[in-house]
């Protein structure tokens, strides 16, 4: 951390002096290590048509806090962990098994997971108001040591990225020809849910409930508007990602305004030009 | 490439490879969708395969490409007679994708050939060997433009290309003419006659379009739940049970 702080020190911002302000500090890095790896997951969720999926996510996770809380885990963030990959296998094998269409099975399952969460919270006649910090997020209350965390779980999506992207986007454009070549489309899509139930979760403390799934959606969506090809789609929706994140962060220090909210109107704004500058259908 | 092998005769086969389904039955819930199923399939020819709606074309394949579960046999006999796991081909029917997926031909290619992360940059290697492979079908100039953007019948050869990849031993297309214009259909067909001459394969096609199977078609299975009818296209297209089974009216004429 001391390196990283004495490379903000170089900046020319009045927050950047050596010696302090380091909550802002711990609050770039940390923006650094989510919005490249949102701006990476952001790409299969828009292409695998999950966006809304993510935000149902969001709901189970906050569920699992509420059952954390009562069991009384040490973090309730763990047990919440545990119930968004719970909730996202469960999903998936219920999307596989019947022939519903996928927004109506993310639809039962969303609104379940929202009123458990609610009536858990509110048991015996408890406040709801604690859990208010989850629906906005403070980036600023980040610790290095959850920095470390992020950046491995970076890490962890990075590596599964490189080993099973191929297959994931063929299961998503063609599941009956990703069959036929040997690719297990079930599992590919139980362990990519997986992968955004963890990070949504872990990451919700910060960005905050109401705004996650943008981050989940808006790099994409604005990539694709650009893109003709899987690597400017990447390049345009981590870049656009991490550009936006840092712009996002600096904006609500001068302003005062949650980082998180910042971070989705900087990208909303990126999808709007992208939008005007989009390729020609052809 | 392989070689021709119709050199040597295999026992009790006339073609030199060959795929031979006997008695074979498929039960999906409680129904027979298939049963008493017999035919074989020689390398070298283009086997249509017709038959209505429902008649249990798709759950054929299904079967031969070993996805869902048959009673019978299925048995591919390589020349010389020795048996294996045929390599298939699989060109399924054509999927809707979405005009705007930002995923090229080379994209989805080589994302179902090699294992390179298709979002780090191409080595150039690879993308000479896609290239390749679209040669195949004539449609080397087809590899930077987004599947979305292909035409029906270009849709088909980039899937037909990548079928071919690597090269089966039976290719199975599964109505490959369907959502494509005269222009394309034409160009298909003489495709399939020449990759079938050409790599020694078999190729199984199910179509609903009769007007041109006798030109390229050495065979036609008629399929409803069984196999009704296997022979020249003349024979099978004249046959009673072809008039039964698409309820053709002999007074109006046929088609």
């Amino acid at each position: 951390m001391d390196f990283w702080y004495w490379l903000v020190g170089l900046l020319p911002f009045e927050w950047a002096v050596p010696g302090g302000m380091y909550f802002m500090k711990n609050a770039l890095l940390a923006v650094l290590v989510i919005s490249p790896l949102f701006g990476l997951l952001s790409t299969m969720v828009v292409q695998s048509r999950m966006s809304f999926f993510s935000d149902a996510l969001g709901h189970s996770a906050f569920t699992g806090m509420a059952i954390g809380a009562i069991v009384g885990f040490i973090d309730p963030m763990w047990c919440a962990v545990l119930f968004a990959i719970l909730f996202a296998l469960l999903f998936t094998l219920v999307r596989r098994r019947t022939n519903m269409a996928s927004d109506t099975v993310i639809g039962v399952f969303s609104s379940t997971a929202v009123a458990l969460g609610i009536f858990l919270a509110t048991l015996g006649g408890k406040s709801f108001t604690k859990f208010n910090n989850l629906l906005i997020g403070d980036i600023l209350s980040v610790e290095p040591a959850k920095i470390a965390l992020l950046a491995m779980i970076l890490l962890v999506v990075a590596v599964l990225w490189v080993c099973s992207f191929n297959g994931l986007m063929l299961s998503a454009v063609h599941p009956a020809l990703a069959d036929s070549r040997g690719v297990k489309v079930f599992w590919q899509e139980a362990v990519f849910s997986a992968a955004i139930a963890v990070v949504v979760t872990v990451s919700m403390t910060w960005v905050g409930l109401l705004v996650i799934n943008s981050l989940l959606v808006l790099p994409a969506a604005a990539a694709r508007n650009l893109a003709r090809n899987q690597r400017q789609y990447h390049l345009f929706s981590v870049l656009g990602a991490v550009a936006a994140g840092v712009a996002g962060l600096m904006t609500s220090y001068y302003v005062g305004t949650s980082a998180g909210a910042s971070i989705t109107l900087y990208l909303a704004l990126f999808f709007a030009v992208t939008f005007l500058f989009r390729r020609k259908r052809q | 490439m392989r070689k021709p092998k119709h050199d040597s005769k295999a026992p009790g086969c006339s073609g030199a490879c060959c795929l031979r389904v006997e008695d074979m039955g498929v039960d999906i819930g409680g129904a027979d969708i298939l049963q008493h199923v017999n035919f074989h399939l020689h390398c070298g020819r283009i086997v249509a395969l017709i038959g209505p709606n429902g008649a249990g074309k798709s759950s054929l394949f299904k079967a031969i490409l070993g996805q869902i579960p048959h009673t019978g046999t299925i048995d591919f006999q390589r020349a010389g007679g020795k048996r294996t796991r045929p390599l298939i081909g699989y060109v399924p029917q054509s999927p809707a994708f979405d005009r705007g997926d930002p995923v090229s031909v080379f994209d989805f290619f080589s994302a179902a050939v090699s294992d390179w992360p298709v979002f780090l940059p191409t080595p150039k290697k690879l993308r000479a060997r896609v290239a390749d492979c679209l040669e195949r079908v004539h449609g080397g100039d087809l590899i930077d433009k987004r599947m979305g953007a292909l035409s029906g019948g270009e849709l088909q050869r980039v899937l037909m290309a990548l079928a071919l990849e690597p090269l089966p031993h039976i290719l199975i297309l599964d109505e490959p003419l369907s959502g494509v214009d005269i222009d394309g259909e034409r160009q298909l067909l003489d495709m399939l006659d020449e990759i079938c001459s050409q790599y020694d394969l078999s190729i199984l096609l199910s179509t609903h379009d009769f007007a041109t199977l006798e030109e390229y078609a050495d065979q036609v299975i008629l399929l409803k739940n069984t196999v009704l009818r296997v022979g020249a296209p003349a024979e099978v297209l004249a046959c009673d049970e072809f008039k039964e089974v698409f309820h053709l009216d002999l007074k109006r004429g046929v088609g």
